[in-house]
């Protein structure tokens, strides 16, 4: 097995008396999908916060490529490549599909925009993970499928060379063929070399896409397994709580 | 655009072996024609209805007025209408943001009283040029006085703008004095509206307008070509620029021929409007070619996705208010020069019309769509209706009537365009 590219070890963190992440571990491995799972309430929002640079943890020890990293901000986090893709979206309706996977970081020549640049990297960007819905990259936002959305957004976190990349319940607002689509760019996301860590409520998405499985119960990680040595049924006991894991972690 | 929106169909057929993406540039002139009129159908109409509602207008008038269509009334329009416009293209960099400058009018008010007061000869007789810096200066601290209540404490724009309304009158009026009015008496700033350039410059200023469309033309075309991208078909270029050509031609062939009605001939090209221009030219290119302007359109789209991708929300707000304010002052240097005084009530009713404008030109006051010349057009539409009603003789009362329901009509083209282009998704 690769070593890890994220590797969380005992992370905590409280809200003043509310301990929301009570000694949590995490890894996340280079090319690979591992699916986090937990109840409402579990503490996943805060756990990927911390990631982000948003809310940093209050204890613990995280290492990026084996290496003890600080993560305080946001722009920390987006320098040693992770990128966050909110279940919001987050994208500009009025802006079109190379504005929005640019805004923040624009290509400029003397000041001004280098709109062909921006457009041929975008395109590329796409085709690499061989989007096939989109029919022009200069369309509005406004004018795209959730799907697509979802799809651009995906994206714009691989522009700059991404090496982990955190999606937030990328499938929940999703019908069934756009689910499909947007699994199936899940996996090249990860074919291409990205740690990917994705947050769902949707065990099926999970079996069917994720190698691995972390299982959040109340604050504490209480099963961290590879996906094809544990059934739905048990990965729903540990969601709830009424089933422990015993094995091994990974 | 709309093809590509129909939901859960799986992969359509597979891309053509092109190497990339399409983005909409590909094609002759037939295609892009059938592209536009598409986004039109689809309800991105941006400035179309005011183009064809001041056309509309413009033979209204000529048809029911024998003085409408003359060389006088024309340069007279230009004059009249050139503070609306400046005032529309200022409001329209807050309005861009989902934001409103209610104060905006009177802003320009308080600056120009200073200006008055600084420099009126038999008084402190500041030098004009200082006067008139003195007054541009306070339009920035103003702008960047409202933006640090929107932007920093977090008070509704309305809001501030309507309470600095409403002080700001009683700020003009301890300036100026109760009841006081002064004259302009410098020359040079009457000259903006009142002088015209030598018709030549007229001529010089189509060849640097021409010259300058053609150079960024290029420029970008050359920028698409290195990055190998496709480029628009060149005729479309070409097409552009000869339509620029021959308006622009035409109107400067008309204010340059002689308008005088006694001996002296009057000709030439207003000298406020080369300015206007100008500022139009500039503040198009800031809020399309550079990272101010995009991340203006992106906080105005959505504030939140701005604030992840890094853009300072803060910060852009802060200066659109700035903008805004520096250029509300301008259009009240053009209606100070138009109106030759400046008294305690200067500024106070042309804001609201400054926003009708903006909205009739196209620009929405939710944020995030429309353009600079959108205002300018939307402004020519308000000020070509009161000066057509004025030639028709009718009672002032008519022209806030005609105002207001052109202003209604305008709205509810954009709420039905909304409907269209939004539509889809709403279904979905």
């Amino acid at each position: 097995m690769d070593s890890p590219l994220i590797e969380l070890i005992d992370v905590k963190k409280s809200f003043g008396p509310v301990s929301v992440l009570k000694g949590v571990s995490l890894k996340v491995f280079p090319g690979k999908i591992t699916a986090l799972v937990g109840d409402n309430g579990a503490g996943k929002s805060t756990l990927i916060k911390g990631l982000a640079g948003v809310q940093p943890y209050d204890e613990g020890e995280v290492k990026f490529d084996g290496q003890p990293v600080a993560l305080h901000n946001p722009r920390e986090a987006s320098r040693l490549g992770i990128e966050v893709v909110y279940q919001d979206l987050a994208l500009c309706d009025n802006l079109d599909i190379v504005q929005n996977m640019f805004l923040g970081r624009e290509e400029t020549t003397l000041g001004t925009f280098d709109e062909g640049q921006m457009e041929r990297e975008a395109s590329e960007t796409l085709r690499s993970l061989s989007v096939r819905t989109v029919k022009s990259v200069r369309q509005k936002v406004s004018s795209l499928s959730g799907g697509q959305r979802q799809t651009v957004a995906i994206a714009r976190s691989v522009l700059k060379s991404a090496r982990v990349v955190i999606l937030d319940e990328p499938t929940a607002a999703l019908g069934v063929a756009q689910t499909e689509q947007v699994l199936a760019l899940v996996k090249r996301l990860a074919e291409k070399g990205v740690g990917v860590l994705m947050i769902s409520h949707n065990l099926v998405d999970v079996f069917q896409v994720a190698d691995y499985i972390s299982v959040l119960y109340l604050g504490q990680m209480v099963a961290s397994i590879e996906t094809s040595a544990t059934t739905s049924d048990d990965v729903v006991g540990y969601i709830t709580g009424s089933k422990t894991y015993t094995g091994a972690s990974i | 655009m709309s093809t590509t929106t129909t939901p859960q169909t799986p992969a359509p057929a597979p891309t053509p072996a092109s190497d990339l993406i399409g983005s909409g540039q590909e094609g002759g002139i037939r295609d892009q024609v059938s592209a536009y009129l598409q986004r039109v159908r689809g309800g991105d109409m941006g400035g179309l209805p005011a183009i064809a509602g001041f056309v509309v207008l413009c033979i209204l008038f000529t048809a029911l007025s024998p003085y409408f269509l003359t060389e006088r009334n024309f340069a007279n329009l230009l004059t009249q209408a050139a503070t609306l416009v400046m005032l529309a293209m200022a409001l329209v960099f807050v309005i861009l943001l989902g934001e409103i400058d209610l104060s905006a009018g009177v802003t320009s008010g308080v600056a120009m009283s200073l200006f008055v007061v600084l420099s009126d000869p038999g008084g402190l007789n500041l030098n004009w040029i200082l006067a008139l810096l003195v007054s541009l200066i306070t339009g920035i601290v103003i702008g960047m006085f409202i933006g640090f209540f929107v932007a920093r404490v977090g008070i509704p724009s309305f809001v501030v703008t309507l309470g600095l309304f409403l002080g700001f009158q009683g700020l003009q009026l301890i300036i100026i004095g109760d009841g006081g009015l002064y004259r302009i008496q410098q020359p040079e700033i009457l000259a903006i509206q009142n002088s015209n350039m030598p018709d030549w410059a007229g001529w010089v200023m189509l060849v640097v307008m021409i010259a300058i469309s053609l150079a960024t033309s290029l420029l970008d075309r050359r920028r698409r070509t290195r990055a190998g991208v496709p480029n628009r078909t060149i005729a479309l270029m070409w097409i552009r620029l000869v339509v620029i050509a021959v308006i622009a031609g035409i109107v400067i062939a008309l204010l340059n021929q002689n308008r005088g009605t006694g001996f002296l001939a009057v000709s030439g090209v207003p000298i406020v409007v080369p300015i206007t221009l100008f500022i139009l030219w500039l503040g198009t290119f800031i809020l399309d070619r550079t990272r101010f302007g995009r991340y203006l359109y992106a906080v105005g789209g959505n504030a939140e996705a701005a604030r992840r991708a890094g853009i300072k929300v803060v910060g852009i707000k802060w200066a659109a208010f700035t903008v805004c304010s520096f250029l509300a002052v301008v259009s009240g240097v053009f209606s100070a020069s138009k109106v030759g005084s400046v008294d305690a009530a200067f500024g106070r009713d042309i804001v609201l019309s400054g926003v009708a404008a903006a909205v009739v030109g196209g620009v929405s006051l939710f944020g995030g769509r429309g353009r600079l010349i959108h205002g300018a057009i939307g402004a020519l539409v308000i000020a070509v209706i009161t000066n057509g009603l004025g030639l028709l003789n009718l009672p002032g009362g008519v022209n806030f009537l005609v105002t207001g329901g052109v202003l209604i009509l305008a709205a509810t083209i954009d709420a039905v365009s909304r409907v269209r282009s939004g539509g889809s998704l709403i279904r979905r």
